[in-house]
């Protein structure tokens, strides 16, 4: 059975990374893999989502409404957005940092309230966390994706060692330790 | 030049840590996930290809990006697609394996040579990549460029995923020598951009085949063509039958109440929805299409169904050759397919899900903060001007707040069209009307356009938004950067000197992030009575050797939350509380905003040591 991670978020906040990161992990893993993003407009700024599709035999390169077992997002605003991809019994992680969109800046609409409680009355189960405040508190703000991956990681029963072995192998040699951090305290143990 | 250090890439808009460089060119034969469009380069590469000239357009720039890794491939960004192509030719016929890749639109650019070098045919294989855009990602159109190869009469590959890609890249090359001919791989936003498992092998080099003087075959002036001709229809022919039996097309037998003919991205829909619980035609040659491997699917199968984006041309053959089949009837020519929209169209089960019932704010891409094209586009949307747009980052001028475009078409289109704006209505629209245009659209097609108002004399104003750099496309060197590629030093166009040599006597310099100086030239320029070329010049302020300045800080006391500031749309600008807030971690302290601040409020702010 093909399991479905999506990761949605605003452009420029390293959700290329964070996929990258997982594909490797799955690959490495034996599974069969498949990663899709789309370049181009949608990243001045704009919503930007990546699907993950892993299991024996992966088809389609995209995830549907009504398929994802994760919902990773980097943005609360972005999270509610996608939330009719998830799949019953899914869940949602999800950065509770804000990003005003533009119609929101111009003050055309105000940023939406209380969108976790929302989507938790739906029946959907949710687990926030701030990552922004864990990633400072790591060595830098860009670490957002990692701790959102160590979150995450909870939710696989895959050994925290071959995620460690995953980021050593997908980022830079002088960023390594930083991510590692911020992977664990996302983490949580 | 993919030090330790240059890690820190940059793609499409945003940075992000990537070790692709580094990975490319280690040549290990692994299983791993691979883009689609990396995937390709690497089948061009173990292919022995030696040459490769493309212009960047998504959703294909990738593919050259990756080639131009390869220390064994020449590569290089060619000003527009068309001398792409035609160089592409030029190395074939020397003898050289070559390449040129494209987006759907840059196809109608290059379609010139396309369809003669059908008739001439190749002296070492050549590959033409073109990169479709069903969804409209990033492209002005839907277009379906699987008519070129049908009216081009050049075969077609259409690989379903990664693995398909780095393979056909692979095959399409002896395709191409075996039938003399150019053959085009036709990839798609989901094959492009998405990441599937292949399993590289090794570079197979190739001595260049010999390069012989023959002017009937190259030569295509009628005579010659005349007799190339019929060599295309025997040609096409031949490739019907190879068409039949050959290992891109393939039949998975499951249960036969429903057949489905379907290729590309489609197929992997149609395996999500169906499984085993239908019977499919993978069809991996989408030019020329088989006749007795359709006919003989069909007859094994109750009925059929042809699912294919966009246009019906598999639908359309199948019904040629009698068949009666389902397609068009329930599925749309507009959009991207899916799992869910295939399952649903064709009365399969479609997952249930939960809505929260309410209108989000939506997320749409905007202009960087301390984008140079915002000042300007400031300037244009206070002058009131007629602009005239193009294709690029700059196109974002016609969102709101600023709103100051009004027309987009294609690539140059923005120079030749006020042309004919202003000889339409004369003085009546030269002192209000501008044409804005990019720095690498200008080299692609805006300089005959520029030629055309210089020859034939219309007051126009063309404003050249020079940053540097091809931007939209995700950071791409072109013929006014100076750099190549491989992003060594390059021969570098110098604009002042193109457009006075083209007669322009009026040629003037701003820079984008001094508004005042902005609106004296635009009104100087719009008031003279002869054409005029403005060029805004000022780098992307994502590139890697852009300083940044310290954010900009609010003196709250001063601000009377008027929000002029707020007319920008800059997205490091909002309004809490009445009071204008800087975002320090988006902004870059370009002091545009400054400019419009009435009451000192926002202020240049402390260089952190």
């Amino acid at each position: 059975m093909t399991k479905n991670i999506m990761i949605v978020g605003v452009g420029g906040q390293g959700s290329l990374l964070a996929s990258k990161l997982i594909g490797h992990l799955l690959l490495s893993e034996g599974f069969d893999v498949k990663v899709s993003e789309v370049h181009g407009m949608s990243q001045r700024g704009g919503s930007v989502v990546t699907y993950v599709r892993y299991g024996e035999q992966v088809y389609s390169p995209i995830i549907d409404k009504g398929e994802a077992d994760f919902i990773v997002s980097f943005e609360k605003l972005e999270a509610a957005r996608y939330v009719e991809y998830l799949k019953e019994g899914g869940r949602i992680v999800v950065n509770t940092q804000e990003i005003d969109p533009m119609p929101v800046i111009t003050g055309a609409v105000s940023y939406p309230k209380d969108l976790i409680s929302k989507m938790e009355n739906l029946g959907i189960t949710v687990d926030a966390i701030d990552c922004l405040s864990l990633a400072e508190e790591a060595g830098s703000a860009k670490a957002v994706n990692l701790v959102l991956m160590g979150r995450l990681s909870n939710y696989f029963d895959i050994p925290v060692e071959r995620w460690e072995k995953a980021i050593e192998e997908c980022v830079p040699p002088k960023f390594v330790e930083m991510n590692k951090k911020a992977f664990l305290s996302g983490r949580g143990k | 030049m993919y030090s330790e250090e240059q890690v820190m890439e940059f793609d499409a808009g945003y940075l992000f840590l990537s070790y692709q460089a580094k990975e490319t060119r280690k040549d290990i034969h692994m299983k791993q996930l691979m883009l689609g469009n990396k995937a390709l380069a690497r089948g061009l590469y173990e292919a022995g290809c030696g040459v490769v000239s493309s212009y960047p357009g998504t959703p294909s720039t990738e593919v050259t990006e990756e080639a131009a890794k390869y220390e064994e491939i020449y590569c290089e960004w060619a000003p527009n697609e068309k001398v792409a192509m035609e160089t592409a030719f030029g190395a074939s016929l020397a003898g050289v394996r070559s390449f040129c890749g494209m987006k759907h639109v840059g196809l109608n650019v290059a379609a010139d040579p396309l369809f003669t070098c059908s008739y001439t045919g190749v002296n070492a294989g050549m590959v033409i990549c073109v990169a479709d855009d069903a969804g409209m990602h990033s492209s002005q159109n839907e277009q379906d460029s699987r008519h070129y190869a049908k009216s081009a009469k050049i075969p077609m590959l259409e690989p379903s995923d990664s693995g398909e890609a780095y393979a056909f890249a692979k095959a399409a090359f002896e395709l191409s020598e075996e039938f003399d001919t150019p053959v085009i791989i036709k990839m798609c936003t989901r094959v492009a951009h998405s990441q599937s498992i292949v399993e590289p092998g090794s570079r197979e080099e190739r001595e260049p085949k010999p390069y012989e003087k023959n002017i009937a075959k190259y030569v295509m002036m009628p005579a010659n063509a005349i007799g190339r001709h019929p060599v295309i229809e025997e040609r096409t022919r031949k490739l019907t039958e190879y068409a039949e039996n050959c290992r891109f097309n393939r039949v998975e037998m499951g249960d036969t109440r429903i057949g489905i003919i379907t290729s590309s991205t489609s197929y992997q829909y149609v395996k999500e929805v169906f499984g085993e619980n239908a019977s499919i035609l993978k069809l991996g040659m989408i030019y020329p299409l088989p006749k007795k491997l359709i006919l003989d699917f069909a007859s094994r199968v109750e009925k059929v169904v042809i699912v294919e984006e966009l246009d019906p041309i598999i639908e359309e053959h199948c019904k040629a050759l009698g068949l009666t089949v389902t397609g068009k009837d329930l599925l749309p020519m507009e959009g991207e397919y899916s799992q869910n929209l295939i399952a649903q169209k064709l009365g399969e089960k479609v997952p249930s899900y939960k809505s929260l019932g309410e209108n989000l704010p939506g997320r749409p891409p905007v202009m960087c903060a301390g984008c140079p094209h915002r000042g300007l586009f400031y300037i244009l949307s206070k002058k009131k001007c007629t602009v005239l747009g193009d294709i690029g980052c700059y196109t974002l001028g016609a969102v709101a707040p600023l709103s100051a475009m009004e027309m987009t078409l294609c690539m140059g289109a923005s120079i030749s069209s006020i042309h004919g704006f202003n000889k339409a209505l004369g003085e009546k629209s030269e002192g209000k009307t501008v044409a804005v245009i990019g720095d690498s659209t200008f080299m692609h097609s805006g300089m005959t356009g520029l030629a055309n108002i210089a020859y034939n004399q219309s007051n126009s104003t063309v404003i050249i938004l020079d940053n540097s750099i091809t931007g939209m496309t995700g950071h791409q060197q072109n013929p006014t950067t100076g750099y190549n590629i491989k992003g060594d030093p390059a021969g570098k166009i110098d604009l002042e000197s193109l457009c006075r040599a083209m007669g322009f006597r009026r040629v003037k310099v701003v820079d984008p992030y001094h508004l005042d100086e902005c609106e004296r030239v635009i009104g100087e320029e719009l008031e003279a009575k002869e054409p005029s070329v403005i060029i805004s010049r000022r780098p992307c302020a994502l590139l890697k050797y852009v300083k940044h300045e310290a954010p900009l800080t609010v003196k709250e006391e001063n601000c009377k939350g008027c929000k002029s500031c707020m007319r920008l749309g800059c997205p490091a600008i909002s309004i809490k509380n009445g009071k204008a807030v800087i975002d320090s971690t988006l902004c870059v302290g370009c002091k545009v905003c400054q400019q419009l601040c009435n009451f000192d409020a926002l202020q240049a702010g402390e260089v952190s040591a």
